[in-house]
């Protein structure tokens, strides 16, 4: 589980996060969504520990990551893994050696258990045919799929996802949101999705937050988001035609049936 | 004065990195591995380049040396002499160096900020990887163990060019240029040149590595980046060309 105690960041005078409370539960696939420039990423970054907020505490089962020293939060990073919005896998390596890399670097297996281990990570994600190409020789949703097997290599506790979707097509981001979906059960462990793709939220969203302005401004999930009054989350979701229409469609059965 | 704070804070910046960089690596089988692919990279495949330009070189030397100094009054071994002098001491080591600080410098720059922009270095961080020791020090170790090498081969090579040019166009014979070359040999040059050579082997690997850490943006500051850390490389060797030259030969 991941907490998030009033968390605030300032650039300069610009106000990113103002004073943010969440809870991200185990075996749950938490989303944070909100428009571009209201502060999901940077918030990610906060809670991965790759930027600093100026106030509040992020703890992961507890453990107050600003608060750890540089050896115990190197340790706590080996519990995460993370999915990047460009998949971000390591160019000179191959897709196996890719996702050999955090068995190699951490684990005390053997090469033949670290070897089944990576096979079975790519099995996982359909990608066991593809193991000896590179990086560049994939496609777009299959990169993100092989960086999901890196991230997963280690059996981490929290999973991070940056954009997961973004450069997709719909039917690859229904894929990756599945796998995501699916991971998050199996392993149980906590899912945190960094995102603003409608169909990634009505489909996975276990608890979602949104953001606005750098505050948290509602939180719920997928079963109770259309029906919130906040005139922000509402401005945003119904930005998509399609959840117009599917509202509308709604508001006419209810209608009609009454 | 804002130039000053600039160079300090930058200064400052590079002080912390290497403080991250040195240090004893996380996983030697992958730093073994990362270590033999910068050695092939950086330094084997600059093997051509050094070979070429050290033997025009040298037998440039040779032709300007008898052209501009023959004299009556000069002994026929000045040429062999002033060439081993000018190749032992400045050009295959100080010169090569900043060619290659061109060269591999560049490579390093571009590779590291490359990296950093497509979110390669976070990946590393967020598993847990001293990201500035995994790809900082193998390719430190990789410079300051083969550019040595490499001073080697361009001083045989540029020797080789003087003696190619004294076959070719008679000029003088190779006799003279042999005992030109031999004349007051100090085998001590020869280790004045590897050691100049390891430090500035340092100072391209961590530089240009310093410059392309801290790229921020996208393809165009990767350029820059490759730029300033190729005119600081050159800047520096230069500057600690003096220091050392001053320091080893008194």
């Amino acid at each position: 589980m991941i907490q998030l105690e009033g968390i605030s960041k300032n650039f300069g005078k610009q106000v990113v996060l103002n004073d943010i409370n969440a809870t991200f539960e185990n075996g749950k696939t938490n989303l944070i969504i909100g428009q571009s420039g209201a502060g999901k990423t940077v918030l990610l970054k906060c809670i991965v520990g790759l930027l600093n907020p100026d106030k509040g505490k992020v703890l992961y089962d507890g453990r107050n990551i600003l608060a750890l020293n540089k050896k115990e939060r190197l340790l706590l990073r080996r519990e995460m893994g993370m999915l990047f919005q460009n998949a971000a896998l390591f160019d000179s390596m191959s897709v196996f050696e890719n996702v050999m890399f955090p068995l190699e670097m951490f684990s005390d297996m053997t090469y033949k258990e670290k070897e089944e281990r990576a096979l079975s990570c790519l099995e996982r994600v359909n990608l066991l045919n593809a193991r000896h190409k590179s990086p560049e020789e994939l496609s777009g949703g299959m990169q993100k799929r092989a960086a999901i097997a890196r991230a997963i290599a280690l059996k981490p506790k929290y999973l991070f996802c940056d954009e997961p979707n973004s450069g997709l097509d719909p039917q690859t981001s229904l894929i990756i949101d599945e796998l995501i979906h699916d991971i998050t059960n199996e392993l149980h462990i906590t899912t945190i999705v960094n995102t603003h793709d409608m169909n990634s939220v009505m489909g996975i969203g276990d608890h979602i937050i949104f953001l606005s302005g750098g505050r948290l401004e509602w939180q719920g999930n997928k079963d109770n988001i259309l029906d919130s009054d906040s005139k922000y989350l509402n401005d945003f979701l119904f930005s998509s035609d399609l959840l117009r229409k599917v509202k509308e469609r709604e508001s006419m059965k209810r209608t009609g049936v009454q | 004065m804002n130039f000053i704070i600039k160079w300090i804070d930058t200064f400052g910046s590079y002080l912390m990195l290497m403080k991250r960089v040195i240090g004893r690596p996380e996983c030697w089988k992958m730093f073994g591995r990362q270590f033999l692919r910068d050695i092939f990279q950086l330094g084997v495949n600059s093997i051509p380049i050094v070979l070429i330009i050290s033997f025009f070189i040298g037998a440039v030397i040779c032709i300007q040396m008898k052209l501009n100094i023959e004299s009556p009054w000069m002994p026929k071994i000045v040429v062999g002499y002033a060439t081993r002098e000018i190749m032992l001491l400045e050009f295959s080591s100080s010169i090569m160096c900043l060619i290659l600080a061109g060269k591999v410098g560049s490579n390093i720059t571009s590779e590291i900020g490359t990296m950093r922009v497509t979110q390669q270095i976070d990946a590393l961080e967020i598993m847990g990887v001293n990201s500035a020791n995994f790809l900082i020090l193998p390719k430190i170790s990789a410079l300051v163990t083969f550019i040595p090498i490499l001073v080697i081969f361009s001083i045989i090579s540029g020797i080789g060019g003087s003696y190619a040019i004294c076959y070719a166009t008679q000029i003088m014979t190779p006799e003279d240029l042999t005992c030109g070359l031999q004349y007051c040999f100090i085998p001590w040059y020869i280790g004045c040149s590897i050691i100049k050579a390891i430090f500035f082997a340092f100072i391209i690997a961590s530089v240009a590595s310093f410059f392309g850490y801290r790229v921020e943006g996208g393809s165009i500051e990767v350029g820059k980046a490759s730029t300033n850390a190729v005119v600081s490389c050159s800047v520096l060797i230069l500057f600690a060309d003096i220091v050392l030259t001053q320091l080893l030969m008194q």
